[in-house]
């Protein structure tokens, strides 16, 4: 006979169980090291860290770890963690002028003060699968050089110095700075919001309307102006002591884009600004970013929106991962009450349809009858 | 009028109604940067009077029009618009809400392109009936029958109703967005470049259906065109823009047969051939 | 910064509060609830957390219950009327974890109800709270995308919109065939979206004793409705709004006017039709009612085979 279902506990408890067993995967083979994920998948660590807007690689690897390797799953395990820590504070604007740089790269400059520096990259290497990999053979120390101690100056500065691109937009000083995790979305959205969330926006999502302005979708016409990674101080203002302390120090990649140039009549034509900033080592993101970011500004720069990536609410409200994860895989969950109300009236409808043929049908036939009597 | 010639008395005091303006633009300026869109224009438009406003593209035309009817933001002037009750309002001092429903209720807008006018996905019925619903109406039925109404003025069949405008030809949507403003019986209504994407032949059958709704319904209208043909058929009077200023205003027939600014005389006898 | 501490893993890397928010965010949450009691029917902006379930699956519900939960709460779960369908399993656990508070399955006993779909069948009373979980938290987005015009269509009192879609349903169907989330007007003034219940449950909502709290966690809305409020169901004056209407009683506890999810028994057509709110079929079925099928038990298969002949 028929059994309402239960159970739902029970099988929730087993379902967990084996999602334990499958994730440890073979007893035999030992089991992943927080330190292996984030010293060897560390470009896997750093994409959690952004996109989980929390730093801290450790708990990114463990994240990895028991998400068995889903990016997404380990950044939702991390948003969700971080959104239970209380807020102290807000760190300085960071200077990433003084960054000191593993990498360094201007598409526009041939040379420039600080030199480009290409660092740990995968750009001209062959992509051949390498079999070595496949064991632990060693590898050969990385040469290092002298520090040339030469401060690395910011390509959009030389650009700026000569007012060849637009001032960053001014902050209003004595506005706060928005934190999306604190405030309720709004439309339209600052700068600062924007920038905040395409940060920890999914890189995929970013990658792909980035390319579509590429291919003539609110074409911008832009330059890498500068791509640089590596380590800045995080400075705080303690106010008990009145200066600024630094309380450790993160990676970062930025990536400043520099675009199509305009002019008005009150000010003369320069370039204006794309601007990515990242989390650990994320150079495709934050490319990604700095395309999305300038064609957000389109209403800003009197542009048309006539593109996806221009549409702010279309962009912003659609590139967390988190949250269109969840709303997708939602459908999973049951429906059948609403089903239930779509089934009734969908027969009902069918019914009237049915019924309504077999009216007509009936018609015809009666004056084709009538016709023939008529005959 | 011809009451008031008769009586020979002031004709404030017999037709009080008709003896103010319905809309009063007064020095209207909208400056883009520093280019200008329109500059110190004024007029006014009285009860049931057509206005055309032409030039060529460029000319400030569409700037103007979108002033007069709230659409943007004028730099500086004023428009005031006599209500239902005779009470004269400045639309940009209204709160928004009001000037809304304003929008949906005593005006209306017709503009170049159907598609900017229209809700291509639903069907023709709900298209005419959605002002009505808006201001509060809601029986089924009746809406429905005042849908069908409008639809067969503007020369739209009753087996139509149903239909999404995207299953319309053009012409057939203009008529349709015509009826969906006029629905509520506006008092102005704002038309941008009516016949602008139109075959020759649509656009005269479209005209003439414009004409006489206009007659029979009494319509105050502001029409934007850059065709004095349409200027010539619709209008009483009429204003050639240039550069954003006013060229020369006047009695549409004055105006054409015997334009007095250089501009207008070159506009003229370069284009119009009715 | 007691209640999972000593549950949380080994390592000791993370700890949670009471019902897991931090207080400041509870205390921000109880702030968007009051405005929103405030203003019945309209949805509050508050910030929404990243919560340890996804998106999409009661974060706005479980962030509300979380925010007004004391230790004395007595917690109901349900998910579609039912209280062990997986989802509010998982939800019931995860409260009993991060607050241990009592949970119930008996709609009386308890003090706050989280519900995804549905409103129990047991009125409820004073002092209790129904907390729905909401996907989508406004009425006007699938006839307007942009969230800038649809706040400015509620603060103008825009609804004509709502009303073409009505109509759009009549004229096509030859009557309204929006079968749940159907939109309500609150209190004379917000139309608002009532979350994917079947509309079967509006009228429950119109002055209701208890308290109504709607959570929106992806959106990051909160609305409600206080008790006593009016909530009507948009309609036309020829064509009003009617709830659904089964044929026959729920085959296990024999109760009507109550809605019923529909069971296939087979692979050849035949059916069943049991109480969505598990809990109020069982206590009438502990009261002694009896529905067809626990009646007659042996002529279950010709019972179903007849109703599929007829139907």
């Amino acid at each position: 006979m028929y059994v309402a279902v239960k159970g739902g506990e029970a099988a929730i408890a087993n379902a967990h169980r084996l999602l334990a067993a499958r994730r440890r995967g073979d007893a035999n083979v030992p089991g992943l090291t927080l330190e292996q994920i984030a010293g060897q998948l560390s470009l896997a660590v750093d994409r959690v860290m952004g996109e989980g807007s929390l730093y801290d690689p450790e708990l990114a690897a463990l994240a990895i770890k028991q998400a068995r390797g889903d990016l997404i799953e380990a950044v939702f395990l991390l948003r969700a963690y971080r959104t239970t820590l209380p807020r102290f504070g807000h760190s300085e604007p960071m200077d990433t002028g003084r960054m000191v740089v593993e990498r360094r790269i201007s598409a526009i400059y041939k040379d420039l003060p600080g030199g480009q520096l290409l660092g740990p990259t995968f750009d001209y290497t062959h992509r051949l699968l390498d079999p070595e990999l496949a064991g632990d053979a060693p590898v050969d120390a990385p040469e290092t050089g002298e520090d040339a101690n030469e401060r690395v100056v910011r390509v959009s500065d030389i650009l700026g110095d000569e007012g060849l691109i637009e001032d960053d937009p001014l902050a209003d000083a004595s506005r706060p700075v928005a934190d999306i995790t604190r405030t309720p979305t709004e439309y339209p959205m600052d700068r600062d919001a924007r920038l905040q969330t395409l940060a920890r926006g999914d890189e995929g999502f970013l990658l792909a309307l980035a390319y579509s302005t590429q291919r003539g979708y609110a074409r911008s016409h832009p330059f890498v102006g500068e791509i640089r990674i590596g380590e800045v101080d995080v400075e705080v203002m303690i106010p008990e002591l009145g200066f600024t302390v630094a309380i450790g120090r993160v990676k970062l990649t930025e990536c400043q884009m520099v675009n199509q140039f305009q002019g008005s009549a009150k000010a003369p034509p320069q370039f204006t600004r794309g601007y990515g900033l990242v989390f650990g080592h994320a150079e495709r993101k934050a490319m990604a970013m700095s395309l999305c970011d300038r064609a957000l500004r389109a209403s800003e720069l009197g542009e048309d929106i006539v593109a996806p990536a221009q549409d702010e609410e279309f962009v912003l409200s659609h590139c967390d991962n988190v949250q269109a994860t969840g709303f997708v895989e939602h459908l999973k969950l049951p429906h059948y009450v609403d089903f239930q109300a779509e089934l009734d009236l969908v027969r009902r409808m069918r019914a009237e349809h049915f019924e309504a043929a077999t009216k007509a049908a009936d018609e015809t036939a009666a004056t084709d009858d009538t016709m023939e009597a008529a005959e | 009028m011809s009451l008031s010639e008769t009586l020979d008395a002031p004709a404030d005091e017999i037709a009080p109604a008709a003896s103010k303006p319905l809309l009063s633009v007064n020095q209207l300026t909208r400056v883009y940067g520093s280019r200008i869109g329109c500059a110190d224009v004024s007029f006014d438009l009285w009860p049931g009077e057509v206005l055309a406003i032409v030039g060529e593209s460029g000319s400030g035309k569409t700037t103007l029009l979108n002033c007069i009817s709230s659409r943007m933001t004028p730099t500086c002037g004023t428009v005031h618009y006599r209500m239902r009750d005779g009470a004269s309002a400045d639309i940009y001092k209204m709160a928004e809400a009001e000037r809304r429903y304003l929008m949906r209720t005593d005006w209306g807008f017709v503009h170049q392109n159907p598609i900017d006018g229209l809700r291509m996905t639903v069907s023709a019925g709900a298209n005419v009936g959605e002002r009505l619903m808006a201001v509060g109406n809601r029986h089924y039925g009746n809406i429905r029958n005042t849908a069908i109404e409008w639809l067969s003025r503007v020369e739209i069949g009753e087996d139509r109703v149903d239909d999404q405008p995207r299953t319309f030809s053009g012409g057939m949507r203009q008529r349709l967005q015509i009826a969906r403003n006029l629905v509520t019986e506006p008092r102005l209504v704002f038309m941008d470049e009516p016949t602008g994407g139109l075959d020759v032949s649509v656009q005269a059958r479209l005209l003439d259906l414009l004409r006489g709704l206009v007659s029979d319904l009494g319509l105050a209208v502001v029409v934007v065109t850059h065709d004095l043909a349409v200027a010539r058929l619709l209008s009483d009077r009429m204003i050639v823009m240039k550069e954003g200023r006013v060229i020369e205003a006047g009695l549409t027939d004055r105006v054409l047969d015997d334009p007095r600014a250089p501009y207008t005389q070159l506009l003229v006898s370069s284009i119009l051939q009715v | 910064m007691n209640a999972l501490t000593q549950d949380t893993s080994s390592q000791n890397l993370a700890s949670y509060n009471f019902a897991y928010l931090d207080e400041q965010t509870k205390r921000m949450i109880r702030r968007a609830i009051l405005k929103g009691i405030a203003i019945p029917g309209y949805q509050v902006p508050f910030a929404s957390r990243e919560m340890p379930m996804p998106y999409g699956w009661g974060t706005g519900g479980v962030q509300v219950t979380a925010a007004i939960i004391g230790r004395d709460d007595v917690l109901k779960v349900i998910d579609q009327g039912a209280d062990d369908t997986t989802n509010a399993v998982s939800i019931r656990a995860f409260f009993a974890k991060t607050a241990g508070v009592v949970t119930t399955t008996a709609t009386p006993d308890a003090t706050i109800i989280q519900t995804r779909h549905r409103i129990p069948e047991t009125p409820l009373t004073e002092g209790q709270v129904l907390v729905y979980q909401v996907p989508i938290p406004e009425p006007l987005r699938f006839l307007e995308p942009r969230e800038t015009e649809t706040r400015k269509m509620h603060a103008l009192e825009e609804y004509g919109l709502m009303h073409v879609k009505l109509y759009e349903d009549i004229a096509r169907n030859g009557h309204i065939a929006t079968t749940y989330a159907y939109p309500v007007k609150v209190e004379g003034r917000y139309v608002m979206d009532p979350s994917p219940t079947p509309k079967f449950d509006n009228p429950k909502m119109h002055r209701s004793e208890t308290l109504q709290l709607f959570g929106a966690g992806r959106e990051k809305r909160i609305y409600a409705i206080p008790p006593h409020t009016e909530v009507v169901s948009l309609d036309f004056e020829d064509h009003p709004f009617e709830i659904q209407h089964f044929d026959q009683p729920c085959a296990m506890c024999g109760a009507e006017q109550v809605y019923l999810d529909e069971v296939v028994l087979d692979d050849k057509g035949g059916r069943m039709f049991v109480c969505s709110d598990t809990h109020y079929c069982e206590s009438r079925r502990a009261d002694g009612h009896c529905g067809a099928l626990l009646g007659d038990e042996p002529g279950l298969g010709a019972e179903a085979n007849t109703r599929k002949e007829a139907m």
